[in-house]
C-alpha cells in the first residue's frame, strides 16, 4: 500500500507541475485574446469534465498503443507502446485534469483586467514582463486554486487508469486501483484503510480550498 | 419547472406503470450475472432460452471476483456462472445461494494468444524468450483465468522472471482488450475467446499445467422464488446448451 501511495502522489504531483506549465499561457490566451473562436478551444479543454472518463481511456489505449501514428515513430528509441506506464499515465491525467487547471487561472486572469496592465505599460513593460511581474502575482489565488485541484482531482483519478495502467505495481496500480483489487477481493479490512484515507484527504483539500479563497478575498476586497 | 424536464418525469412514470402493470405475469425476466470468459457462449444461450421459453434473459458481464463481491452486498442477480467452483460455493455456505442447486456448466481452456501471427509458437517457448515486453493476463484475485495463468507460468519455472512483464486487466475481457489492441503483445486468455479469431497465433495450455478451470453456476438468493430462473439453469443442462458451450471450445461433463 506504501508503494501505491508514493506512486499516487508521484503521478499527481508530476501532472500538476505540467497542467501549471501547460495552462497558465492558455489561460492567458483564453482570458485576453479577442479571436471568435477562442470560446471553441475553451470548449475543447472543458471537455473532460463532461466525458465519461471511459471515453478518454478508449481513445487513449488505441492513441498509446502500437499502431497509433504518435507512437510508430518512437519505435526506434524501444518504445511500443506507453500503456502500462507512468508516462502513459501522466499523458491520461493531464488531459483529463486540463480543465481543472485552464479554468481558475483564466478567471483569475479575467479578474485582473485591463487597468493593472495598462498601467505596466504606461510605465514601459513589455509584453513579457506584464505577464511575469503584474499577470502572474496577481493571479497567484487562481493559480493556487488550480494547482491544488490538479493534485486531487489527480489523486482521485480512477476510469481512465483502470482502462489504460494494466495494474502494475509500482508503475500503474495506483490508490484507487487498488482499492478497486481489494474490494474485489473481498479485502475489507484494508479497504476500509485506504477507502477512509482517502476520504480524510479528500475533506483536507476542501477545507485548504476555502482557507485560501477567504485569506486571499479579504487581501483582495 | 421548464416543460422539457415536466414531460421527462410524465413520461418516466408512464413507462414505469405500463411496464408495472402491463407485463404479462407469465413471461420473466431473469438477471444472470456471468464470468466475463462466458460472455459469447451465455449470449447464444440466452437467446436460444428466450426463443424456447418467451421470458426474458438479463446478462451482465465481469469477473467472477467482482461478482461475488456485489452479489454479498446484496445484488439482485438471481444466477451467477461463476468461472470457478470456489466463489459458488462460498456463495453456498454463505447462505446467498439456494442449496443444492450448484453444478458445473463447463471446463473452461487457457490459451497463450498473440494478434502478430507467428509470434507464439505451439509449446509456448516465446515465454521462455525475449520477443515481448508486456504479457497480458487477468486480475489473479478475481478471475479465476488469471489464477491459472499464473499457476501456468509456475508450472513452467518462469513467473519471477516474467514478473515484471505481467500487465492485469480487471476481467479476462479486459486481459483480451490489451492483446487484442497490441499493448501487449502476448496474452493468457479463454479459449473462448479467440476460438472465433481467426488471425494471430495461439498456445493452447496443456490442462497439466494449472488446476482445472471449473466453471459452475448456482441459483442464487433473489431468485429462490423464480421459475424462470430454474428454468435457464436446465436449460444450462441440456443438450441445446451444452452443444454451444462446446463451440465455443469448453468441455462439458
Amino acid at each position: 500500500m506504501a508503494e501505491a501511495l508514493w506512486l499516487t502522489l508521484r503521478l499527481a504531483a508530476t501532472t500538476t507541475a505540467i497542467l501549471l506549465l501547460i495552462a497558465t499561457p492558455l489561460a492567458w490566451w483564453l482570458a485576453r485574446s479577442r479571436r471568435w473562436w477562442k470560446e471553441i478551444v475553451a470548449a475543447a479543454t472543458s471537455l473532460p469534465i463532461v466525458l465519461p472518463p471511459t471515453v478518454l481511456g478508449f481513445y487513449l489505449l488505441i492513441a498509446l498503443g502500437p499502431a497509433s501514428p504518435l507512437i510508430r515513430p518512437l519505435a526506434g528509441f524501444g518504445v511500443r507502446t506507453l500503456a502500462f506506464s507512468f508516462t502513459g499515465l501522466v499523458i491520461g491525467s493531464t488531459i483529463y485534469s486540463l480543465p481543472f487547471a485552464v479554468q481558475p487561472i483564466r478567471n483569475a486572469f479575467a479578474a485582473i483586467g485591463d487597468h493593472p496592465l495598462e498601467c505596466a505599460a504606461t510605465l514601459g513593460a513589455r509584453g513579457l514582463q506584464t505577464f511575469t511581474r503584474v499577470a502572474l502575482p496577481l493571479a497567484r489565488p487562481g493559480l493556487v486554486t488550480a494547482a491544488i485541484l490538479v493534485f486531487a482531482h489527480t489523486i482521485g483519478e480512477f476510469g481512465v487508469v483502470l482502462m489504460i495502467g494494466g495494474g502494475i505495481p509500482g508503475k500503474t496500480k495506483v490508490l484507487s486501483i487498488e482499492l478497486f483489487q481489494l474490494v474485489d477481493n473481498l479485502e475489507w479490512g484494508k479497504a476500509h484503510l485506504l477507502a477512509g484515507g482517502m476520504v480524510a484527504f479528500a475533506f483536507t483539500v476542501v477545507v485548504a480550498m476555502l482557507l485560501i479563497e477567504r485569506r486571499f478575498g479579504r487581501l483582495q476586497g | 419547472m421548464t416543460s422539457i424536464v415536466r414531460r421527462l418525469i410524465i413520461s418516466a412514470f408512464a413507462s414505469f406503470w405500463i411496464t408495472a402493470v402491463a407485463t404479462p405475469v407469465l413471461a420473466e425476466e431473469i438477471t444472470v450475472s456471468v464470468a466475463a470468459n462466458f460472455t459469447e457462449p451465455a449470449k447464444e444461450i440466452a437467446a436460444a432460452f428466450e426463443k424456447a421459453s418467451g421470458d426474458k434473459v438479463t446478462l451482465s458481464f465481469g469477473s467472477s471476483g467482482q461478482f461475488y463481491t456485489q452479489i454479498a452486498s446484496g445484488a439482485p442477480f438471481e444466477v451467477f456462472l461463476s468461472a470457478d467452483a470456489d466463489r459458488p460455493t462460498k456463495a453456498e455456505q454463505a447462505g446467498l445461494a439456494v442449496a443444492g442447486t450448484r453444478f458445473t456448466y463447463a471446463v473452461g481452456r487457457l490459451v497463450l494468444w498473440s494478434a502478430t501471427p507467428g509470434l507464439v509458437d505451439d509449446h509456448g517457448a516465446v515465454l521462455k524468450g525475449s520477443r515481448f515486453s508486456k504479457l497480458s493476463i487477468a486480475d489473479p484475485a478475481a478471475a479465476p483465468y488469471g489464477l491459472a495463468a499464473i499457476q501456468t507460468l509456475k508450472t513452467l519455472k518462469i513467473y519471477d522472471q516474467l514478473q515484471p512483464k505481467i500487465v492485469q486487466g480487471s476481467s479476462i475481457a479486459q486481459a483480451f482488450t490489451f492483446v487484442k489492441t497490441g499493448n501487449a503483445e502476448l496474452g493468457f486468455v479463454a479459449l473462448s475467446q479467440v476460438i472465433n479469431e481467426p488471425g494471430g497465433s495461439r498456445w493452447l495450455v496443456p490442462e497439466a499445467d494449472h488446476e482445472p478451470i471449473i466453471q459452475q453456476a448456482v441459483l442464487l438468493k433473489p431468485g429462490a422464488d423464480s421459475a424462470g430462473s430454474r428454468a435457464f439453469l436446465t436449460f444450462l443442462k441440456g443438450g441445446q446448451a451444452r452443444a454451444i458451450i462446446r463451440r465455443f471450445g469448453y468441455a462439458t461433463s
